[in-house]
């Protein structure tokens, strides 16, 4: 009787864990697929090949490729800084760390505006300057910058705090420079706490939309990220093409996810 | 340090916020010595180790290796060898690349890096684990391994805090031999730190015993059993009992069946058989709990038993006139 119990109270579990997965994320994910490929492979093909959606591409990815391994090295610091030093306003610095959580991405939007913007505080000098932030790339930049910027500190600071500073300290009598420790002992020893968070980083960055739109002013094939293009198309009623970048953005974040799986396998053989 | 050699620390003082750990400390250890530093947790010994090894700086005081002033200078430089509680083992790199970590620092050739790797693993009996991860070893391998580590960059001086604070009792009492046997192959100014009085006596040559930030004495082990310098000490490396006004180890209370004059009396409350030795404890007159030990043989031929009144005189007793 016993053992019945226990297996239908497993198998509850189970059923609510997967049936929770399944009606929220699968199935809604699962639909975009079958909606994309509906008339054939023709009609999304031509959206993600047109010139607004190579375009969107790119962008995407040269935004994601600035951001992320700014927030990468900044996030490594930050960490350290965080869990090695004690300083007058630590509690602060940990705080404004989680700020791009707390705040809806339009309002960071509007923030960068307020600074960058013509108006803003250094917008016309800048722009005196020749270089344009808002409605072009280096804002769409800071606005992905911003909101992906948590995820390596959060997801290393804890690791770093697990595994001390006595191997560093060895290292240290053994002779190592302070560089050479973070190398060889530190970064090896934190590795998958970053990549993790350099995963968590670009997924956000990739499906970036609020702040984003609000900086870029939306000019198709100047200003358009992917999560932009899908919801343009998408209001100019085509469905196809929406649905078709959909696809490609979540496949992107899917390379990331599996390339880190792979790692992690590789690592756990070793 | 005489002949410039060892290590010598002077005047060292170490605070953090507002607790002094170490209140003005000055030793010096012989070169080639084999060293415990003893006490209580909280007396100073880690602090005193690590402000030799640069990894504390002190507030005041100066420390010298081979006759060299080091105070400001980092671990990097110092030429140390550290064993640390916890082993500090690189968890990424094999056994092989932990003990070789140093060597390729100094980016000493390949081949001179893997001869000295595998020397050192013969040294420590860790030959057939050269591939092995750390997570792979048992706490005593670990250390072992750590040792490796430490002596392949041959260190001026040796320093380990608390190495066997870690493990089991018996894998203890192997490293403690097998310590000390290095030492005599090594040879290496050596200073570990203890808060086990009989691993101090086992190992060490010399013992600085320490008490509350300061040393209260420095002697051979011997020479601390025999000649305590007060209270603390004796009562710290070995125990003591209470008779009259004067403190004296429990085998130096002689038991006797009749008063003489000089006597105490007390009463038996439990014989305990501790193999070759025999620990009687008793209650004086004045309540006062103590404990004699005796052989086996003497216990037998008196008949020794709980209950019995018996009177007990003092053989070496000893009174600090500047404890409480």
């Amino acid at each position: 009787m016993r053992g019945d119990e226990s297996r239908l109270q497993r198998y509850g579990l189970r059923f609510v864990a997967l049936g929770y997965l399944a009606a929220l994320l699968v199935v809604p994910v699962t639909i975009i697929f079958f909606r994309t490929f509906e008339e054939g492979l023709g009609p999304p093909l031509e959206a993600i090949t047109s010139a607004d959606g190579q375009h969107a591409f790119w962008l995407t990815l040269i935004c994601v490729g600035i951001a992320v391994p700014l927030n990468t090295i900044f996030g490594v610091l930050a960490a350290l800084v965080l869990v090695r030093q004690r300083f007058r306003g630590k509690a602060v610095l940990n705080t404004i760390v989680d700020l791009p959580f707390a705040i809806s991405p339009v309002v960071i939007g509007l923030a960068l505006l307020l600074v960058y913007g013509r108006n803003g505080w250094v917008g016309q000098d800048l722009l005196d300057a020749g270089i344009q932030v808002i409605f072009s790339t280096p804002g769409m930049v800071l606005a992905t910058v911003f909101v992906s910027l948590p995820f390596v500190v959060r997801e290393t600071m804890p690791v770093l705090q697990e595994i001390g500073n006595e191997q560093e300290q060895a290292a240290s009598t053994l002779g190592a420079s302070a560089w050479q420790t973070f190398w060889r002992v530190t970064l090896p020893a934190i590795r998958w706490g970053v990549a993790y968070g350099v995963v968590l980083a670009t997924a956000r960055a990739l499906g970036e939309y609020g702040a984003v739109s609000v900086v870029a002013g939306r000019i198709s094939g100047q200003t358009e990220t992917l999560p932009l293009f899908v919801e343009n198309e998408f209001t100019n009623f085509n469905l196809a093409g929406a649905y078709a970048a959909a696809i490609v953005l979540a496949l992107l974040a899917l390379v990331v996810l599996f390339g880190m799986n792979l790692l992690k396998r590789r690592e756990a053989r070793t | 340090m005489s002949d410039g050699n060892g290590i010598a620390v002077e005047g060292v003082e170490k605070r953090f916020g507002t607790f002094e750990a170490l209140k003005g400390v000055s030793l010096t250890v012989p070169n080639g010595s084999l060293t415990a530093l003893l006490g209580p947790s909280g007396s100073g010994k880690s602090t005193l180790l690590r402000v030799i090894a640069g990894l504390e700086q002190p507030d005041a005081g100066r420390v010298l290796i081979a006759g060299q002033e080091v105070t400001g200078v980092t671990p990097q430089k110092r030429g140390v060898g550290f064993v640390f509680q916890h082993y500090a083992a690189f968890k990424h790199m094999t056994v092989e690349r932990n003990v070789g970590f140093g060597l390729r620092i100094r980016k000493r050739p390949k081949a001179e890096v893997a001869a000295k790797v595998e020397e050192l693993l013969g040294l420590v009996h860790l030959k057939g684990f050269a591939h092995r991860y750390p997570s792979e070893l048992s706490g005593g391998q670990r250390q072992r391994m750590a040792l490796a580590r430490a002596l392949a960059v041959e260190p001026e001086v040796l320093l380990l805090d608390e190495p066997f604070g870690a493990l089991d009792a018996t894998v203890r009492k192997e490293l403690r031999t097998w310590l000390r046997r290095l030492h005599e192959d090594v040879n290496v100014t050596t200073i570990f730190v203890t808060h086990d009085q009989e691993e101090a006596m086992d190992v060490a040559e010399q013992i600085v015993v320490m008490n509350d930030g300061r040393i209260e004495q420095v002697g051979s082990p011997r020479d601390l059993y025999e000649q305590p310098a007060n209270e603390f000490v004796m009562g710290f490396v070995g125990e003591v009992n209470q008779l009259g006004d004067g403190l004296v180890r429990p085998h130096d209370i002689e038991i006797l069946l009749e008063p003489d004059g000089t006597t105490q009396e007390g009463q038996i409350e439990r014989v305990a058989h501790l193999g070759f030795e025999v620990r009687v404890e008793l209650v004086l007159d004045d309540g006062r709990r103590l404990a004699v030990q005796t052989t086996r043989q003497d216990a037998e031929e008196r008949e020794l038993e709980s209950g019995q009144i018996v009177y007990l005189r003092p053989d070496r007793e000893r009174r600090f006139a500047d404890t409480a």
